[in-house]
């Protein structure tokens, strides 16, 4: 079967799931949600088709379950944000949509070659200073839950933070590529790039006061460097100067300090910080092996208050363990994992050092922004609030998210191409 | 390049997989202990979304039943009390806020459905698959609700309890605290439960005193003395004493209650009769204070009753040093004078007094008390059924004979003659403790009838009396008794 009509099949398997997701739970709160639910399965297959259209017009050879795997999240995504809240699904799902028609349009334009952004890589990098330097700026800035990550024009909100990360994952493979040699030399000076990110990382740190995100962004730049220098030095340096950075912001930024205390003891204070994180735990922990199903989690109190506050962003994995459980769980994360695995495959087969980087750098990003936000819910490490990848609600996001996507089509394409 | 791509791979591939042990750790490993704790409030919510099993009385009235409410699509139940404040201090309550005390504290996991028992694992396993609402196990328990009325209502405007046994089975037919509380108003109101004022202290509603409360026993003790002299052969009934009024212990005299005139010479089965102090106070010299503990032992003192309800909601009874139990290791350790007649740091529950006189009324064998009969699966099968079990025999029955007949003569022409019921034998003790404080005795009557083949034995104590046992709780012992001998819920 040709990889275009397995990608189609899997779609359909997909629709499959989803609809009886929202099944699931249509029939666990029929009192208060309306059968429109129904449609969404059949709006799913209806959007994915359309864009498997544009792949097999596009990307005619691109991998056949990155599109499907991704299907498969934001549809999850969306069942459970439904669950939580179906006023925000609908906008998960409008987000959806936009994302789909930017990764169509750039699956359109630089599906004949998209090496030809390689030479614009500086503008890339400027684009990825400039955005990440937007929540920073007066009037339109905005603090959010102590961390200044947004953007807000008129009613528009957005995370620059999330497009930057594509940007400069672009910019990076670019550069990386062009100065590889050089820099396996390790010679002191050619180091300076590698001192300059980190300080850029430390600076995103404390402007944003967010650790996860300044974590994510220098952990893609760590992967990235090694894959193009081989060297392991470099990535044990970064990660040491990175964790004396960290310990340096632990005891002189207040709020970075206040995420490991609770992240060590969140029962320290469980009605103050560590409320949060006990609750999600605590919603972890209802699921059991099997979970209380879609529809039937407990997240809100017999008076109708909300358990754990942002319960479809940061924290829908709590959401999501509690319904499903252990093993479903452990599928979704294998669902991760799968997709993962398909990126570093494409990145494995491509064949130049520009397209390899790229998928690296997507791939990498999004295995790495998953532990952390996820980890962090989970207690292996600290806390910080980022997105799950596809996943969580959140425009932004998802629209930078399909944009990577349509990054890894287009290095897959390009690698299969020549093999077939 | 290919092998960096590998290794980062992989390391992209651990990072997940640390994820899928995370969530195995917290949903399998360290899932109970989250669930255990009391600040989770979804544990709490899922539990309200179990139909708790219902709590009947011996006749089928329901204690405690559920009230459904909807809320965002959701079937929760929470409690209510139908019967007010009927039998509060042993079905307790259960809150929203999961505070819990009596049967709804010590039955939780049966009345959730969560017990051990593979049954009811298995149903409420199926009911989660299959989303139907987990009902839990339904609890009959041994009280007859008119004998609980009765003394509920025969203790109101006193402080203090009420315990009736069946002494053949050692089934709890009433078992009453005053003040008590309605367990609806602990959700609804609580402060009316606290600060409703009570001549008493401590004047704790919640306080079970019936299974809780340690009282001076006073002259209620004497029977324990007597079942230990009477089997000893030491004593018997025709034994007599010179009562000069007094009894002379390390020197100085211990004096009866009515000061005024001795007795003179009298048998030991008078001393019984009219509680002569004097008289036990030399018995007790004569046996010692460890064999007259040891029969207290052997009526079940100095360990916890065993009764269903919470197991901190009762309280051993014998003799308190500094608030701790204390059993002597040498005769000079105690009284034994004093102790006889239960003047020394005895501390007894009502019903451990019940049980004493219930053992009697059994020709001396102890029966275990007990308050649940039977819990029922929501499908109608039994899951627990209470069969009567023997704790002992605590007296030859040839001593438990004779001290039936003490007892009949100080209700029929003693200390006890207001706990006379017409047409019936009964068989009865007075005691009354002085705390020294005018108007604060600790009165007592204890009895059982019919004496012969008795069907109920009570124990009634009082706080803050002026009057005597005989005066005081001698008259509610009848009305309790009369309504169970005569009333429809009669054993």
């Amino acid at each position: 079967m040709s990889y275009r009509n397995r990608e189609l099949m899997s779609l359909a398997v997909v629709a499959v799931i989803t609809c009886l997701g929202f099944a699931s739970v249509y029939i666990a709160r029929q009192d208060v949600i309306s059968g429109a639910s129904l449609t969404y399965g059949v709006f799913f297959l209806c959007l994915y088709v359309a864009a498997h259209l544009v792949l097999r017009l596009a990307v005619p050879y691109a991998d056949p379950y990155l599109l499907p795997l991704v299907a498969l999240l934001t549809a999850i995504g969306v069942t459970e944000i439904y669950r939580i809240d179906p006023t925000d699904a609908l906008r998960q799902t409008a987000w959806i949509v936009v994302g789909v028609v930017v990764m169509a349009i750039v699956l359109l334009v630089f599906g004949r070659d998209y090496r030809k952004v390689e030479s614009y890589k500086y503008i890339c990098g400027v684009a990825a200073v400039v955005l990440l330097a937007l929540p920073a700026l007066p009037v339109i800035g905005k603090t959010v839950n102590g961390a200044r990550l947004w953007v807000e024009i008129g009613p528009l909100g957005f995370q620059p933070g999330e497009l930057a990360k594509v940007f400069l994952i672009v910019f990076l493979a670019a550069y990386l590529r062009e100065k590889r040699e050089v820099l396996a030399q390790a010679r002191l000076k050619d180091l300076g790039p590698l001192l300059l990110f980190f300080g850029a990382a430390m600076l995103v740190l404390v402007e944003t006061n967010d650790l996860g995100s300044a974590f994510l962004y220098f952990g893609i730049f760590l992967a990235m460097l090694y894959v193009a220098t081989g060297r392991a030095l470099f990535v044990a340096a970064g990660l040491a100067l990175f964790a004396g950075g960290a310990a340096l912001a632990y005891t002189s930024i207040g709020r970075v300090g206040q995420r490991i205390d609770t992240w060590l003891d969140p029962w320290a204070d469980p009605h103050g910080a560590g409320y949060q994180p006990a609750q999600a735990l605590y919603s972890i922990g209802n699921g059991g092996f099997g979970g209380t199903g879609l529809g039937r989690g407990t997240f809100t109190s017999p008076e109708g208050n909300p358990y754990i506050p942002y319960l479809d962003t940061d924290f829908i994995f709590a959401a999501l363990a509690q319904e499903l459980g252990l093993i479903g769980i452990a599928a979704f994360l294998l669902v991760f994992m799968v997709l993962c695995l398909r990126g570093f495959r494409a990145a494995i087969l491509a064949e130049d050092g520009f397209s390899k980087l790229l998928a690296v750098g997507f791939t990498f990003g999004l295995a790495l922004q998953a532990f952390i936000i996820v980890g962090g819910v989970l207690r292996v490490i600290p806390l910080t609030g980022i997105t799950l990848p596809f996943v969580s609600y959140g425009g932004s996001s998802v629209v930078a998210n399909f944009v990577m996507l349509a990054g890894l089509l287009l290095v897959s394409n390009r690698a299969e191409a020549r093999t077939q | 390049m290919n092998a960096e791509i590998r290794r980062v791979a992989f390391v992209g591939l651990v990072l997940i997989a640390v994820l899928v042990v995370g969530t195995t750790y917290w949903q399998a490993w360290a899932a109970g202990d989250l669930a255990a704790r009391q600040d989770n409030a979804i544990k709490s919510v899922a539990q309200f979304k179990i139909k708790r099993g219902l709590v009947y009385a011996a006749d089928g009235t329901v204690l405690a039943a559920n009230r459904q409410r909807k809320v965002d699509g959701q079937t929760f139940y929470f409690r209510r009390y139908p019967q007010g404040d009927l039998a509060s201090n042993i079905v307790g309550y259960s809150t929203q806020a999961r505070s819990r005390a009596g049967l709804e504290r010590s039955l939780n996991d049966y009345l959730t459905g969560s017990n051990g028992s593979l049954r009811t694992v298995l149903g409420s396993k199926l009911d989660a698959l299959t989303g139907r609402t987990i009902v839990g196990n339904s609890v009959v328990l041994t009280i007859d609700p008119d004998l609980q009325r009765a003394a509920q209502r025969a203790l109101a405007g006193n402080c203090g309890a009420a315990v009736a046994l069946e002494p053949a089975t050692g089934r709890v037919l009433a078992m009453a605290t005053s003040p008590g509380y309605d367990a609806n108003q602990v959700e609804r109101n609580f402060r009316s439960i606290t600060r409703r004022p009570a001549a008493c202290a401590p004047a704790a509603r919640l306080l079970n005193r019936a299974t809780a409360g340690l009282y001076a026993p006073g002259s209620t003790f004497k029977l324990v003395t007597a079942a230990a002299a009477l089997d000893s052969g030491k004593v018997t009934p025709g034994t007599t004493f010179t009562d000069p009024g007094y009894c002379i212990e390390y020197g100085k005299p211990v004096y009866n209650y009515d000061t005024d005139s001795p007795f003179g010479r009298v048998s030991f089965f008078q001393a019984l009769q009219y509680s002569i102090n004097s008289v036990f106070c030399e018995v007790g010299k004569r046996l010692g204070a460890i064999a007259i503990l040891d029969y207290g032992r052997s009526f079940g003192m100095y360990a916890n009753p065993g009764l269903e309800t919470p197991s901190d909601e009762q309280r051993p009874s014998g003799l308190y040093e500094r608030g701790k139990l204390f059993f002597p290791k040498q005769d000079f350790q105690v009284d034994p004078g004093r102790l006889a007649f239960g003047q020394e740091r005895l501390g007894i529950t009502p019903l451990q007094m019940a049980m004493v006189a219930a053992a009697i009324a059994n020709d001396g064998v102890l029966m275990q008390p007990y308050l649940v009969r039977l819990i029922r699966a929501p499908g109608g099968k039994v899951v627990v059924r209470h069969e009567p079990k023997e704790v002992g025999r605590v007296m030859k029955p040839s001593t438990a004979e004779t001290l039936t007949d003490m007892m009949v003569s100080a209700v029929s022409s003693g200390t006890g003659t207001a706990g006379q019921i017409s047409g019936v034998e009964v068989a009865g003790k007075t005691g009354t403790a002085e705390t020294g404080v005018a108007g604060r005795n600790t009165t007592w009557f204890v009895a059982f009838a019919p004496a012969e083949n008795a069907r109920i034995a009570v124990a009634v104590v009082l706080e803050n009396q002026t009057g005597t046992g005989g005066s005081t709780a001698a008259p509610l012992v009848r009305e309790i008794m009369t309504s169970a001998l005569s009333g429809k819920g009669a054993p």
